[in-house]
């Protein structure tokens, strides 16, 4: 199968790849202020493009195309579909935003949005350090101009270039760890990048300091202390829907090249990047969830609360190894990858209310704005408490069972080290969960500033109210995203 | 679905209807459908007490269907007699909250009764679940529509309250869930209590595990020293609010030193019991001398709750049959009794707003007929023979005089102090001329108030005359958890 082209591996990025560029062409000839017929078409694609990757991920078949150079496996194939209804979802709370806010002029915000989206495809299919490395710029070179998409507004300027710069500095990192993974091992490729590190004939020197290269640049990506400086800044500079473009559906592609390089790739050096993950991760529940307390902008909070999540996923990450051997590596990696899908679920549907409240003129971002909400919309109200408590990791909502299996994992390694950091990671989303009532209480708690109800469009209302109910349902049916997860996940380690 | 499941989703599905019903136009119907509601869920659960087998220690009502095949989870519910009192207590103390929420509230009707009902069935899983997970969830559940209940209808330092209470007791029980997660992976793979409470551990082990539960439980009970956050949330909680948290959030804890601590860690249970008997008897007699000094009525009521609560955790840890079904008594006894005293005090704070007991004094003379119910309602806090508050306690100091005399004779100087500070109230509160013309103003109870009251009078006379078909229930659960507690688990 490896030297055969097999296109039917790509079907999906070749379709997505042909809409963007035929809704870019045909976007000229559209003159609305809303761009509804281009809106329609970028959803109706993406639905397509959703419909297949769902048709694969049943299918279940691990293949490899164009030369090894792709890989189309469920873990994958489930990435791909969660990340095109993540960012249909996310177009679908932008457009009357981004309609309010001259973002509209032109179609660039669902065009660039599909060729973000077709980076992440690349990104989690990618077999091969380059091509991943390109999917990684598409995505990023598509978010920079997101960001900046609102062009005579200086808070979105000032936080593009500064999300370039920081971005660029990252892949430059990431590049020369993967250059010299390179040098040491001879491939590009990951299978024999993998068999030349587990043959022990390596250069161990090299083959640490491309570690150190590569899961820095990955941190910036995920965005984790101490590389998290971006985060805050650009999550709270972006126009609103852009943040949601770029803090949802881009963690499950990080996620996925966070698995593609290290687990396929270095999996014999996992000892030494669990330590790395481990820092960063403890640091980055430190640092996240102390920041996120001080905050009054919602989405500044929202993005010091960011970092702290991905550091729980890190702690699922970085039990997969114990002691030399692989016993809980797909429950490890399982646990981090339930938790990155949750994780987007649940921040789609809190940027969402975000982005429903904010008006022409008013942002909506301030924590004070949400004041009585409770007695403007209970619906509303009642899905943004949902998330909330979810992202506190208090059940029935689904963000508590991402919590349990990962402290699993990190307790059924049986290591002091490892039940030590569990206890320090509860103590942590105590703090968590103090900053995350106290938005729970500015709705409920206190009175409205303004009286007016709050209104949307029928889309926005109907998927908003799907995408919070499902946080809640998820919560008390977990057990078919969690198996979808552990299966997944068993099928790429077997590879 | 069987009857517990319906138990618990009956109020649930109740409590969304409610949510779901909407602004306060509809008040009248909202009040209606959350007395439907709260009425058919008490009814629910009374086929229960029909079918319940006597005389065996097994787990009865068993329904069990995976739940999370990745961990091995269940839905997995049942009862015994050490749980099945409270699955009714909590089903009729909704009951009487949405009685005692009737006219009062006005604002929001649909989110309280709503919450309430949530917050019932919620509290129901707990006592049913069999499961770790399915109890945790259900046990940490229960903080939101409380969390909620504090900051929406809660006094004027309701937001400190909130915050207080819910931080406070999910501190604990974080630290819980790392118990629980270990016990599974010690288990190999089980999430099943009772797989739990065979597995054999070691000393430290059982150490770490029983101070794990204990951040949790004892924090909910509440013990001394961990116990401050309750006055603060009963004073600010609004009358419903404090009297659900009184009669059955504390007994949350309290089951779980039984269904967690003891049988899963025996011998640690054995080894620290000096250790919780002392703090027990601290909660009795220090905090019982400091509900005496409070000028707040809420305050009172809750420091007692504080003592009452001690007095259950005193007769676990002794370890005999007495002491264990006397703290179980106590417990549904004060789930009356409490329950009662915070809707008394709400009574008289919905007319005057004041809680402080300096504000009346001589309220007999315009209110009659409420002095007469809150006098049975403070005979029974002190324990009275013939009201329910004097079975448990009895029980419980027979057990500890039967145990060690000193530590049965210190326990009994707390029905002194519980008479002192109860009837020094009520004197103060009923007794004596007419204070003020707020008092003066006042008008007796009307006929809901009288329904609400007069439902928990039956209940704490009937418990106090008949205690049997509690016992009853209890005896073979608590000999059977006495004898299992009383094997050492140490390989």
């Amino acid at each position: 199968m490896t030297d055969k082209l097999s296109w039917i591996t790509v079907y999906p990025e070749i379709v997505l790849l042909v809409m963007a560029c035929l809704i870019t062409l045909m976007d000229l000839g559209v003159s609305s202020r809303t761009r509804t017929r281009t809106y329609v078409w970028t959803l109706v694609s993406l639905g397509a493009v959703a419909l297949l990757q769902l048709l694969y991920a049943l299918g279940g078949a691990t293949l490899y195309g164009l030369h090894n150079m792709v890989v189309s496996d469920p873990m994958g194939n489930w990435l791909k579909f969660f990340a095109t209804i993540a960012v249909m979802v996310t177009l679908v709370y932008a457009r009357p935003y981004a309609a309010d806010r001259d973002m509209l002029r032109g179609g660039e915000l669902f065009s660039l949005s599909m060729l973000a989206l077709l980076g992440m495809f690349v990104m989690i299919s990618g077999n091969n350090f380059l091509l991943i490395y390109l999917g990684l710029e598409l995505l990023t070179l598509s978010s920079y101009a997101l960001v900046a998409l609102r062009r005579d507004h200086a808070v979105s300027t000032e936080a593009a270039m500064k999300y370039f710069v920081l971005g660029a500095l990252a892949s430059g990192f990431l590049l020369y760890g993967l250059s010299m993974m390179y040098g040491a091992t001879g491939s590009l490729d990951i299978n024999a990048v993998f068999r030349a590190i587990n043959s022990g004939s390596v250069n161990a020197q090299v083959l640490v300091f491309g570690t150190v290269f590569v899961v820095a640049g990955l941190a910036f990506k995920l965005g984790v202390v101490p590389f998290h400086m971006w985060i805050p800044d650009v999550y709270q500079g972006a126009p609103t829907a852009v943040t949601l473009m770029i803090g949802g559906a881009p963690k499950l592609a990080a996620f996925a090249i966070v698995i593609r390089l290290l687990v396929e790739g270095m999996l014999p050096l996992a000892m030494d990047w669990q330590q790395m993950l481990m820092l960063l991760a403890i640091a980055s529940l430190l640092v996240g969830n102390l920041a996120a307390i001080m905050q009054t902008n919602l989405k500044r909070m929202l993005a010091f609360s960011t970092i702290a999540q991905m550091g729980f996923v890190l702690l699922g990450l970085m039990s997969g190894v114990i002691t030399g051997n692989l016993l809980s590596a797909d429950n490890a990696y399982s646990s981090a990858m339930f938790y990155v899908v949750t994780y987007v679920l649940t921040t789609l549907a809190a940027f969402g209310v975000i982005l429903l409240l904010a008006r022409e003129g008013f942002e909506s971002e301030e924590i004070a704005d949400f004041a009585g909400l409770n007695q403007r919309s209970p619906l509303y109200a009642a899905i943004m408490a949902i998330c909330l408590f979810s992202l506190a990791g208090i059940p029935p909502m689904v963000g508590f069972y991402a919590k349990l299996s990962v402290l699993q994992a990190l307790v059924a390694s049986g290591q002091t080290l490892h039940i030590g950091l569990a206890v320090f990671a509860v103590i942590m989303s105590l703090i968590g969960a103090f900053y995350y009532l106290r938005v729970v209480k500015v709705m409920y708690f206190d009175e409205p500033i303004t009286a007016s109800t709050v209104s949307a469009p029928l889309d926005v209302r109907a998927v908003l109210s799907v995408n919070g109910l499902l946080v809640l349902l998820l919560g008390i049916m977990p057990g078919g995203l969690m198996a979808l997860c552990a299966q997944a996940i068993q099928q790429m380690l077997r590879n | 679905m069987g009857l517990l499941s319906l138990a618990i989703w009956m109020p649930i599905a109740f409590g969304v209807v409610l949510l779901a019903l909407g602004r306060d136009e509809h008040a009248r119907v909202v009040r209606w459908v959350a007395l439907i509601g709260a009425l058919a869920s008490f009814l629910v659960t009374l086929p229960l007490y029909a079918g319940f087998q006597l005389g065996t220690a097994e787990m009865q009502f068993v329904e069990k269907m995976p739940w999370m095949e990745r961990f091995n989870v269940f839905y997995h519910l049942g009862v015994d007699g050490i749980s099945f009192w409270f699955v009714l207590l909590t089903a009729f103390i909704t009951v009487v909250v949405v009685i005692a929420g009737w006219e009062v509230i006005t604002s929001r009707v649909n989110q309280y009764m709503g919450a309430f009902l949530i917050l019932s069935g919620l509290m129901i899983g707990v006592f049913a679940a069999l499961d770790g997970v399915l109890f945790y969830v259900f046990f940490e559940a229960t903080l939101i529509p409380m969390y909620l209940i504090i900051g929406i209808w809660g006094g004027p330092n309701k937001i400190y309250a909130a915050f207080k209470f819910f931080l406070y007791t999910l501190l604990g029980s974080l630290l819980t869930l790392i118990a629980l997660i270990f016990l599974y992976t010690k288990s190999g793979g089980s999430f099943d209590i009772a797989t739990w409470h065979k597995l054999p551990l070691d000393g430290t082990t059982q150490t770490l595990l029983f101070f794990a539960f204990f951040a949790a439980f004892a924090v909910k009970v509440p013990m001394w020293p961990v116990h401050t956050w309750l006055p603060d949330v009963h004073v600010e909680a609004p009358t419903g609010g404090s009297a659900v948290l009184a009669a059955i959030m504390l007994k949350l804890g309290a089951y779980g030193f039984l269904r967690f601590s003891m049988p899963i860690a025996p011998d640690a249970a054995r080894e620290w019991a000096w250790l919780m008997i002392a703090l027990s008897l601290i909660a009795v007699i220090y905090v019982g001398l400091v509900a005496m000094v409070q000028q707040d009525m809420k305050k009172l009521v809750a420091y007692s709750s504080v003592a009452h609560m001690g007095f259950v955790t005193l007769g676990f840890f002794i370890f005999n049959d007495l002491g264990v079904s006397g703290g179980l008594v106590q417990m549904i006894a004060h789930g009356f009794v409490s329950g009662a005293m915070f809707l008394s005090i709400g009574v008289l704070y919905d007319r005057v707003h004041s809680r402080e007991i300096a504000a009346y004094g001589g309220v007999i003379n315009t209110m009659p007929k409420f002095a007469a119910f809150a006098l049975l309602f403070a005979m029974a806090n002190c324990g009275l023979p013939g009201t329910a508050g004097f079975v448990g306690e009895w029980m419980v100091i027979l057990g500890a005089v039967k145990y060690n005399f000193w530590i049965g004779l210190l326990a009994a100087t707390a029905l002194i102090f519980g008479a002192a500070y109860t009837l020094w109230m009520f004197k103060r509160v009923y007794l004596g001329p007419v204070a003020n013309d707020d008092v003066k103003a006042l008008s007796d109870i009307n006929s809901r108030e009288f329904l609400m009251l007069a439902l928990l009078a039956v209940a704490v006379l009937w418990m106090g005359v008949h205690p049997k078909p509690f016992t009853d229930v209890m005896d073979t659960s608590v000999a059977e958890l006495l004898k299992h507690v009383a094997q050492s688990k140490l390989n």
